[in-house]
């Protein structure tokens, strides 16, 4: 059951494995260069989990923080996560034991493919899953571990390839601008993003954007919810 | 390294911890039995295109825009403008994920390094 969900899912995840690699290499020559060495790379990776969080691990561990303002800074970074569980929440009922990893591997880009996952005929959704989080955290420890050991030996220039993170999110945004009915919250994320950007800058951007969206969706509930029941009539006739 | 390795290790594991603890959050106050309330399923339903939307122009938050006639001044903002245009193309075109992904990756490295670089 699980090799063929395993074959099934990694075609989805390829992007993902460019765009870890490329990342976590990043990671792991960061934190060699502040001298800690492939095995804090690893166990970083396996058990913190988050390519943004990671970035900023390696700030926190070269300035020596003190552990209160390494927690407020880890969670006020990863606030996001709060909002993609909710949307997991149906998706991940009824995994088992699996459902604590599901949840722990929870990153923006295994977010990304299992909220936009078409699980293929003669495959179980759960073990689909499943091999797609296991997978992307592979790619991740892989791509840690090989920056900090190889990355300044490797002989070809990989400037840009992480761009394939936004390739891959542009690709699920085209595919939900064809699915879904109203086209306001994507042009509420993006507007609000760019305005957030625009007054706060790349470092303070993210976390004011998210509670805007978030607030903004919140009001304009009753109109939102009544083209879901207008589409959802128009489909039944 | 101002750290020990004792204090290295606590502080890697409070972060750990933290970010277990913000994917965990929504499972543990609205999974126990029962369905949530309406308000977190419009919110699922609706947040993750608004979700995309904010990546995508997190992804781009490090371009810059300027234009003084040559083409080394676009370098901080037509390679991505291109790429982009470029996989939103190719998706339309063939609906074909890694198709798009990789042709606009692979456009965009060789606007980065051979023709802006």
């Amino acid at each position: 059951m699980y090799l063929r969900a395993f074959r099934a899912a990694f075609p989805a995840t390829v992007p993902v494995l460019m765009g870890y690699l490329a990342i976590g290499m990043a990671f792991g020559l960061m934190l060699e260069a502040i001298g800690y060495n492939f095995i804090w790379a690893f166990f970083m990776s396996l058990t913190i989990y988050a390519g943004s969080g990671q970035y900023l691990g390696v700030e926190l561990l070269d300035t020596g923080a003190a552990l209160g303002s390494v927690a407020v800074m880890t969670f006020i970074l990863n606030f996001r996560h709060l909002v993609y569980g909710l949307s997991m929440l149906e998706k991940f009922k009824g995994m088992g034991p699996r459902k604590l990893y599901m949840i722990f591997s929870l990153t923006d880009e295994t977010y990304a493919l299992l909220s936009s996952a078409r699980v293929p005929e003669r495959v179980d959704p759960h073990a689909y899953y499943f091999a797609i989080a296991l997978l992307d955290q592979s790619y991740w420890i892989l791509g840690s571990v090989l920056g900090s050991v190889a990355g300044a030996l490797i002989g070809f220039d990989t400037t840009g390839i992480d761009f394939a993170m936004t390739a891959l999110f542009l690709v699920i945004a085209v595919d939900q601008w064809q699915t879904y009915r109203s086209h306001l919250p994507v042009l509420l994320g993006s507007g609000v993003t760019v305005v957030s950007l625009a007054l706060l800058g790349p470092d303070a951007m993210l976390i004011p954007a998210l509670c805007v969206i978030v607030v903004s969706l919140l009001l304009l509930r009753t109109r939102l919810d009544a083209r879901a029941e207008a589409q959802t009539e128009k489909e039944a006739v | 390294m101002p750290l020990t390795t004792g204090q290295a290790v606590a502080a890697i594991a409070v972060m750990a911890a933290v970010t277990f603890l913000t994917r965990a959050l929504p499972f543990l106050l609205f999974d126990r039995g029962g369905t949530p309330p309406k308000v977190v399923l419009y919110l699922g339903r609706v947040l993750p295109p608004a979700i995309i939307a904010m990546l995508i122009v997190y992804c781009l938050r490090n371009t810059t825009f300027g234009f003084d006639g040559t083409l080394a001044s676009c370098a901080g903002w037509l390679p991505q403008l291109l790429a982009a245009a470029a996989v939103v193309l190719l998706h339309l075109w063939k609906r074909n994920n890694l198709l798009s992904i990789f042709g606009g990756t692979a456009l965009y490295m060789v606007l980065v390094q051979a023709v802006f670089g």
